[in-house]
């Protein structure tokens, strides 16, 4: 398929022109305190059209899942459904004050109350907080819980583990709750080795944080064996749930014997991720656990719904309210349409696409470790870069010439010339055998051409070294740097 | 959605469970204990039920703030954020095919900027609480003490969250006290309270009393060496003096009054904006402009080591999914209200707040405003009666109050927060105040 993108020369929305037609005016003088008045307020003044206009230009140069495919490794950016969108916008939703009497919001405290129950259910965890507003927030709460446990054992624990192919948050996440992070390599399998991990254990750790299947899309196969040796170290054994579309209905975090778990309702299930956001990180534990999860917690007594704060375990708040609440509903709302058999086909079809796109790409790219693969593999470009100068970050280019968005490159650190490759349940066979064709074409292309892409694009390759030293990040610094104030 | 045959038969595969056979049979599981789906049409009817239960600020008068509000939001705002190519997208990774979003993030960069007089503006975080904790965290980086001043006067959410973000470093959070009179900041109370181990000052303007806080500025002078953080209302700022032009180092808010409905609290959006001297100590995401290969003007993500994808555990913070398209809301929601609107806006809240507050303060029992400072949108009402009672005996009237201050300022006991908008209309007044003085009697 051809494609080409809008190439508009879209002036900043600072440099339009008009008259301001907003339909709210008032020249009523109002007391502001002495020395506090606003001098000056340069913000553009221009028709509703056109500010329309410019962000439907802008739109056309940009891709979401619903322009084509957007197979990146453990983003899991599958279809997102429609009506997920249009419950997410009722006025039961969107005009409902978070502070209002819990009697005006039983609707919300229900919907919240299902969720957690679901969300244990598809984990086989205990009990579940929605607070977290990222996946990324999960994982600190997730710390501050197991360092709120260690500190009640009075066993202080300082240390946590990773392994060298977790995703950048996890050591990040550890580090902000004040732990001191130990990274381990991977095992010549791509997994987790165990007598690494075995050195690195000790009465130190206070968890461990692991991805199953791993960002190579690989199962961890013993991780029975590695969480007798977490528990039996007297640590946590910490779930990151960014992968956990591989594995719905077929093994649960609960049942691997994971204490601590995240979801990622922006992968997983299916809210759209919005160019960055919003999303949202809800986190189970296992019912030790549970009386150290944030407040409010949800309570049902005779059938009606309160907040609760009066728990003193709990490690307070992690983010104001109740999480982000319409992601929530986004959500919730696809598991009620998914089910208990629908979700186990997710998975099951996540894995049979990521396994056949795999076979039809394989060996152009080059096959890092075990074949078989949950919903995402890893290839490397490490030949193509050697024998013909085509490193990852071209093939990435090249694909968008082809309507494609590019896989995760360079990522995870451990493979040379990474491309990670999550192709979702979303997409079909020929959707996957034109994604493979364009992968092969690539491969076997003429260098210069590739190295040339994208072409197809809004705009040719971007020059980050540029942005990087001038670091013009608004319109007042760029203003200033072209004399123009 | 059935499995596609075609595709096991070419992997030469009978039963899709083969794909599964490396997870051990101790750990497999038959199912999950849910019901089985269902189709879209009794997905929507059942979740649209569920919710009717929420009573919401379209069928009963709200005058609920405390950093949510229920504004006016022109429907071309969701219009813009419905556009698939922007609401499917991920995090702008390749730049070339992703220009509508940076540019969308950068336009929002320099509206916040052009609002608070900063130069460095993230394209994100998630919401003013956790701002705050980001913030306070790069005051520690900026200069490495320990203990960080806040004011007594601020939510209870805010505080809680604050103290989690600042455990990693074991920083401690110390208050200052608001003047019983003004109910501005007490300036000797913070004089009181500074020593060598202060890594930074945070100030809300206006502040949990809807006080547009005069003292404000007297912060960097008083206390040049010590980093300043500023939490905005960013609404006030069309009329108020931005905190850049006052020596904030930091700035923070929420950005939900700019075109964000309340959802239940979530999502809304983080303002995070600094000096350009902090810019690498800083959290989050940053947009620049640059040029493509042809010289085209161009934007991408920059000081992408400051983030964890790169830097890791050493990363300045762990943020990475933000409030993106909630920015591009923003941005939308500015574009369309343009410098006219956003004052007249502004305007419009202070009038509705000071008549409000003067037809409260007119009823017997109740006394309005508790502070002589000036109100921006809400105000601070001592009521006859505890303020959850009233709460209750308002919904009744179909009525959504005020908020209970005594969570957040425990000796506030008897106290609530009243909030006016410009959705806020005369009928809605004059069923408040009718209520109230049946209620309290």
């Amino acid at each position: 398929m051809s494609y080409r993108q809008a190439r508009y020369d879209e002036p900043l929305i600072f440099e339009l022109k008009g008259e301001n037609d907003f339909c709210l005016v008032s020249a009523d003088e109002v007391k502001i305190p002495e020395g506090m008045e606003r001098q000056g307020l340069c913000l553009p003044d221009i028709p509703e059209m056109d500010v329309v206009r410019h962000y439907v230009n802008l739109s056309q140069m940009n891709f979401g899942v619903d322009n084509g495919m957007y197979p990146l490794g453990s983003c899991t950016m599958k279809y997102n459904p429609k009506y997920a969108d249009l419950l997410a916008s009722l006025p039961t939703v969107a005009s409902v004050h978070p502070c209002q009497d819990e009697d005006s919001l039983q609707g919300a405290l229900r919907l919240m109350r299902e969720l957690e129950k679901a969300l244990c259910a598809i984990s086989y965890m205990d009990a579940v907080t929605l607070q977290p507003a990222a996946g990324a927030q999960g994982e600190f709460t997730g710390m501050l819980i197991a360092k709120a446990y260690h500190l009640d054992k009075e066993v202080p624990r300082t240390e946590v583990i990773v392994p060298d192919s977790a995703h950048g948050t996890n050591p990040a996440s550890a580090a902000m709750a004040g732990f001191t992070v130990i990274e381990i390599p991977s095992g010549p399998d791509g997994c987790v080795d165990l007598e690494a991990l075995s050195a690195a254990l000790s009465e130190r750790t206070a968890a461990v944080m692991v991805t199953n299947p791993n960002t190579l899309g690989l199962f961890e196969k013993d991780i029975t064996r590695l969480a007798e040796m977490v528990h039996a170290a007297g640590a946590l054994l910490y779930y990151d749930g960014a992968n956990l579309n591989a594995i719905m209905g077929m093994t649960a975090p609960g049942l691997m014997d994971f204490d601590i778990v995240h979801f990622n309702l922006h992968k997983t299930f299916a809210t759209p991720h919005g160019g960055g956001g919003p999303g949202a990180g809800p986190v189970g534990v296992k019912e030790f656990l549970e009386p150290y999860l944030p407040v409010p917690r949800i309570v049902s007594e005779e059938g009606k719904y309160r907040l609760d704060y009066e728990r003193t375990d709990s490690i307070g708040k992690i983010r104001s309210m109740f999480g982000n609440f319409a992601v929530l509903v986004r959500a919730y709302a696809y598991i009620v349409a998914q089910g208990s058999d629908g979700l186990k086909e997710v998975s099951q079809k996540a894995v049979l696409n990521s396994n056949y796109l795999k076979s039809k790409v394989v060996p152009a790219y080059e096959m890092p470790f075990a074949q078989l693969r949950k919903h995402e593999f890893v290839v490397s470009a490490k030949k193509l870069a050697k024998e013909k100068g085509i490193h990852a970050t071209d093939v990435a280019k090249a694909l968008l010439d082809r309507g494609f968005m590019s896989p995760t490159i360079y990522f995870p650190s451990l493979v040379e010339e990474a491309l990670m490759i999550e192709p979702t349940e979303s997409e079909s066979k020929e959707t996957l055998d034109r994604y493979a064709q364009a992968l092969l074409d690539i491969a076997n292309g003429d260098p210069a051409e590739v190295k040339a892409s994208p072409k197809s694009t809004s705009i040719s390759r971007v020059d980050e070294v540029y942005a990087a030293k001038e670091l013009i990040l608004s319109w007042r610094i760029y203003q200033r740097k072209a004399g123009l104030k | 959605m059935p499995l596609d045959r075609r595709m096991l038969d070419e992997l030469g595969i009978g039963d899709v469970e083969e794909l599964f056979s490396d997870i051990p049979g101790e750990v497999r599981i038959e199912g999950i204990p849910l019901l089985k789906g269902k189709g879209e049409m009794d997905v929507v009817r059942q979740v649209k039920r569920m919710l009717s239960d929420n009573l919401t600020a379209e069928d009963a008068p709200c005058f609920l703030g405390g950093g949510y509000y229920h504004h006016f939001i022109p429907a071309a705002v969701n219009t813009i954020i419905s556009r698939s190519e922007l609401l499917t997208s991920y995090t702008p990774y390749q730049a070339e095919i992703s220009q509508g979003m940076l540019q969308s993030l950068f336009e929002y960069q320099s509206y916040i900027a052009e609002l608070t007089a900063m130069d460095a503006v993230n394209s994100s975080n998630y919401d003013w609480s956790t701002a705050l904790g980001e913030a306070a965290t790069m005051c520690h980086r900026i200069l490495p003490k320990k203990t960080f001043l806040v004011p007594e006067a601020m939510s209870w959410d805010k505080g809680s969250v604050l103290r989690n973000y600042v455990s990693g470093a074991e920083m401690n959070v110390v208050e200052y006290s608001y003047d019983p009179f003004t109910g501005e900041l007490d300036l000797d109370s913070i004089r009181e309270k500074m020593n060598d181990e202060v890594c930074g000052i945070y100030a809300e303007v206006p502040n949990l009393f809807g006080i547009i806080d005069s003292q404000a500025p007297q912060l960097k002078q008083e206390f040049p060496n010590v980093p300043l953080v500023i939490g905005v209302n960013p609404l006030s700022l069309s009329l108020v003096k931005p905190p850049g032009e006052y020596g904030a180092d930091i700035v923070i808010g929420e950005g939900q009054p700019l075109g964000l409905p309340m959802n239940v609290g979530g999502p809304s959006l983080g303002i995070f904006a600094c000096r350009m001297e902090h810019v690498r100590k800083m959290p989050g995401r940053l947009i620049g402009m640059t040029r493509d290969q042809d010289g085209r003007r161009a934007f991408c993500m920059t000081l992408q080591t400051r983030e964890q994808h790169i830097r890791r555990s050493k990363a300045t913070s762990n943020i990475c999914t933000n409030e993106a398209l909630l920015a591009v809301a923003v941005s939308a929601y500015l574009g369309m209200t343009g410098s006219q609107g956003l004052r007249s806006i502004a305007r419009i809240n202070m009038k509705r707040t000071a008549e409000l507050m003067e037809r409260v303060d007119a009823l017997e029992g109740f006394d309005a405003p508790l502070f002589s400072g000036v109100h921006f949108n809400e105000f601070v009402v001592k009521t006859p009666i505890r303020p959850e009672k009233l709460n209750k005996l308002l919904l009744r009237h179909g009525i959504i109050g005020g908020l209970p201050l005594q969570r957040h300022v425990p000796r506030l006991t008897e106290h609530m927060l009243l909030t006016a908008t410009e959705m806020t209309s005369d009928e809605d007044m004059d069923r408040l105040v009718n209520a109230l003085r049946e209620v309290a009697q």
